[in-house]
């Protein structure tokens, strides 16, 4: 790519993108630290919330991202994104953390492979997973894949959560043909209903110490301590940090993507997405395709799994209902399927806005007023209106918020659906040609693309 | 057909799908493990009857919920996935109405009303049951009915009808956003505990003899069978006696050909409604009795095995729904046999599965809304 090449990609990118996703994320850490300046925080209370932000703006682009090649590009319509969530994390969890001793305790351990190997190999078995639901499942209609793909997800589930899979005794050597392995484990397994408790290195550490910069790192660490925060800031750093990493992630996600998309193997997705009878008359073998497209996407999801829980100190099954899948779909639907900028921008809305939001509301509210206790149900709280008090009510609200916010999320869904189905940027219209076809001196077809993003003209 | 015909047409779909060749083995192994384990006692008789017999009341549930659930498919075109918590919220309503017949006087309205949130009332207190507060239980019944009707009607006039013509995907995405905000509202209201229901202890059981054994069947158990039986029977009546049946089929086959051929379409759609959520909320007040607990998240959780059932018989085929609910309910209750306990669901979601590829319309293929 030539220097004016590039020029012009950020000149085009000016035009269009990068003000909006900036003037969105500038907005909603603004309000952020606003709110963080009404709570009173000091700077270690406004770079955890900043931290906590940037972390769901990341997973939730990135899984949007990886959502928006299923069904923006390709039309597939898989509600199973949780399954492949799960697969991931839980394969890293299992090749990277450290043996234990036979007849130790009762944790399960791991093999105790680095965890770059534990993380691609999640990504590939996530991947493997897209390819064994999509081999029989693609032929089907867009509803009955859905179907699938949730159950799919809760087979993944209960699979997680059964006591079959709790724990393997590995042998202590495994012939196979001329080698001989020796595998430091005794014990793995999925660790049933309690889950696993992910003991390996601290991911952040491990990627510093790969680099050569933990020891830098440790540096700045204690430069802050001795000028900004007083005590023990490494939490509160590594947050920040793994933050910054996560939205260079999402940075990467969306690079491919729109690579993928703009490709020709792109281009086909998108024919398959407006008919795939069409693309299959002009010779494009679709199944293969969509096959592609489906694996792809479902390897990034177990990504997007892997960067979301693997940080955490433990995983359990029930961190993968299928609310989760249902959430990166608003994000989706938010953003506008079939657009990357969109993707992300839907997902740093919902993190912000639907998913985080909602508890700093009722933070600031309790910040702003001296409220009382909460009444402990609703009749307690409808109780209130006897006396025409609705202060009950209102507290209830405002406690029981965490599931409002579902309530919420369902009922902007459905708005979306009335209103604006195709969402903040969805189908746009993209030049499907590679070249410029505007005629130079006409004024007739300059800036009006040729509709190859299923937009009509209108 | 002829013999040799059938025969060639078998070996060419063996040969042309190696998943069926394994399917067939699976069914063959598992069939043998059965029999094998019945003749060596290694399986008891009554243990497999009382399984039998537990999947096959399951399948009623599914099958009296997939009822509405095939409907409204068939002729609104969409999978709705907000019929779980329809289920749900006819199942609360009308525990709701027990619970304020059997112990009104003693307690407060509004404890009852909640159905006893944050464990104010008990179920097992009030003697819920059949036999012990039959009343009740009827009222229960029709109000878990009637108000899932209304529930219905209403989110159809506001959420469903101004995109009646968008496609199946946008109303299935639509469903979705009904199914949180209805669920999670329940839960605001009723709160996130799952209590006891029915006074458990005191339904009366008999055990009936297997060949080396026994197996319970409860009161609860014979008024589900009483009631799914009826109401199925009423529903093929109704759209077998009425033009109500043909005008369905004619919708689901063409909607326009159908308005054009006089069916006021609106009017189908709304009657589809009231039959097919009459049906859930009687199906989830039924399914509370007979397990006697209530959480919010129950009707969810049924929510893809009535999917699985649907399509297995067939979307739009009311006998397909019951068919398939057997069927499912059957497979996730005696597939322990085989599988650990954990997987009896995830075997159901694979019957669907399977039926979905190889047979993607149904095992009673075909659309018969009727």
């Amino acid at each position: 790519m030539s220097a004016t090449d590039i020029r012009g990609l950020i000149q085009g990118l000016f035009e269009r993108d990068v003000t909006l996703v900036l003037a969105v994320l500038g907005t909603i850490y603004l309000l952020y630290v606003l709110a963080g300046v009404a709570f009173g925080y000091g700077l270690r209370g406004q770079l955890n919330s900043i931290a906590n932000l940037t972390f769901y703006i990341g997973v939730f682009g990135m899984l949007a991202l990886a959502l928006n090649l299923h069904w923006g590009y390709t039309g597939l319509f898989n509600i199973g994104i949780v399954g492949f969530m799960g697969i991931g994390v839980y394969v890293t969890a299992l090749v990277s953390k450290p043996p234990v001793a036979q007849g130790g305790a009762a944790q399960v351990g791991g093999f105790g492979l680095p965890l770059s190997v534990g993380i691609v190999s999640g990504v590939v078995v996530a991947g493997l997973f897209g390819l064994l639901v999509a081999l029989p499942a693609l032929r089907l209609r867009a509803d009955y894949l859905a179907i699938v793909t949730v159950a799919f997800s809760e087979i993944v589930r209960f699979t997680m959560m059964s006591r079959t899979f709790q724990t393997f005794t590995v042998p202590d050597t495994v012939d196979l043909w001329l080698f001989t392995f020796d595998p430091a484990a005794d014990t793995v397994g999925l660790g049933g209903g309690g889950g696993l408790i992910l003991n390996y290195p601290d991911p952040l550490e491990a990627l510093l110490r790969s680099l050569f910069l933990w020891e830098p790192y440790l540096g700045l660490i204690g430069f802050v301590e001795r000028n900004y925060i007083p005590n023990n800031p490494k939490p509160v750093l590594d947050g920040v940090l793994y933050g910054v990493l996560l939205l260079i992630g999402v940075g990467l996600f969306y690079l491919l993507l729109s690579r993928t998309g703009k490709s020709p193997f792109g281009r086909v997705l998108k024919a398959i997405r407006e008919d795939e009878d069409v693309a299959n008359a002009l010779g494009k073998d679709t199944d293969r395709f969509k096959l592609t497209a489906f694996v792809l996407g479902s390897a990034l999801m177990g990504l997007g799994g892997i960067l979301w829980y693997s940080s955490r100190g433990s995983i359990t099954p029930p961190s993968f209902r299928p609310n989760i899948t249902f959430f990166i779909w608003i994000a989706l639907i938010i953003g506008g399927a079939g657009s990357n900028t969109g993707s992300f921008l839907g997902g740093a809305i919902f993190a912000g806005v639907l998913y985080e939001g909602p508890r700093y509301f009722k933070n600031l509210v309790q910040t702003a007023f001296e409220l009382g206790d909460a009444p402990r149900n609703f009749g307690e709280a409808m109780a209130g209106f006897a006396s025409l008090d609705p202060m009950p009510f209102v507290l209830y609200t405002l406690d029981s918020i965490s599931q409002l916010r579902l309530v919420i999320m369902g009922v902007v869904l459905i708005w979306l659906m009335h209103n604006r189905p195709e969402g903040l940027l969805g189908h746009r219209k993209e030049t499907a040609s590679s070249v410029d076809l505007a005629r130079p001196g006409s004024a007739e077809s300059t800036g009006k693309p040729a509709a190859a993003d299923g937009g009509e003209e209108r | 057909m002829s013999v040799s015909e059938t025969y060639v047409r078998y070996r060419q779909t063996l040969s042309e799908e190696p998943l069926a060749i394994g399917v067939l083995l699976v069914a063959l192994w598992m069939a043998w493990s059965l029999v094998n384990g019945l003749l060596t006692g290694g399986i008891q008789v009554s243990s497999l009857a009382s399984l039998v017999w537990d999947g096959l009341l399951r399948g009623l549930i599914i099958g009296l919920a997939g009822i509405g659930l095939s409907m409204t498919y068939s002729i609104l075109n969409f999978a709705n996935f907000a019929h779980g918590d329809y289920l749900t919220s006819g199942a609360f309503a009308g525990m709701a109405t027990s619970y304020l017949v059997a112990g009104i006087g003693e307690n407060s309205v509004g404890a009852l009303l909640l159905v006893g949130a944050g464990g104010s009332v008990f179920g097992g207190a009030l003697g819920i049951g059949v036999t012990t507060a039959p009343i009740a239980v009827v009222f229960g019944a029709l109000i878990a009915g009637v108000a899932t009707i209304a529930l219905a009607l209403l989110i159809d006039r506001f959420v469903y009808r101004p995109i009646r013509d968008e496609s199946g995907i946008a109303l299935l995405i639509t469903s979705i956003g009904v199914a949180f905000a209805l669920r999670y509202l329940l839960q605001f209201v009723f709160g996130a505990g799952v209590r006891g229901t029915t006074a458990a202890g005191s339904v009366p059981r008999v055990s009936v003899p297997a060949i080396d054994g026994t197996f319970r069947v409860t009161a609860h158990d014979i008024s589900l069978v009483v009631v799914a039986g009826g109401l199925m029977l009423g529903v093929h009546l109704l759209l077998q006696r009425t033009k109500l049946g043909k005008a369905m089929r004619a919708m689901s086959d063409n909607e326009d050909l159908a308005r054009i051929t006089g069916i006021p379409t609106e009017q189908v759609i709304r009657t589809t409604w009231i039959v097919g959520a009459g049906l859930t909320g009687v199906a989830g007040y039924m399914f509370i009795l007979w397990k006697g607990t209530l959480g919010f998240n129950d009707g969810w959780l049924l929510l893809l095995l009535v999917f699985a059932a649907v399509i297995l018989g067939g979307i739009g085929s009311i006998y397909g729904a019951i068919g398939g609910g057997i069927v499912i309910g059957l497979t996730a209750s005696v597939s322990v046999i085989w599988i650990p306990s954990e997987f009896g669901r995830a075997a159901a979601f694979l019957v669907m599965i399977v039926i979905l590829l190889f047979k993607p319309e149904g095992i009673f293929s075909g659309r018969t809304t009727a």
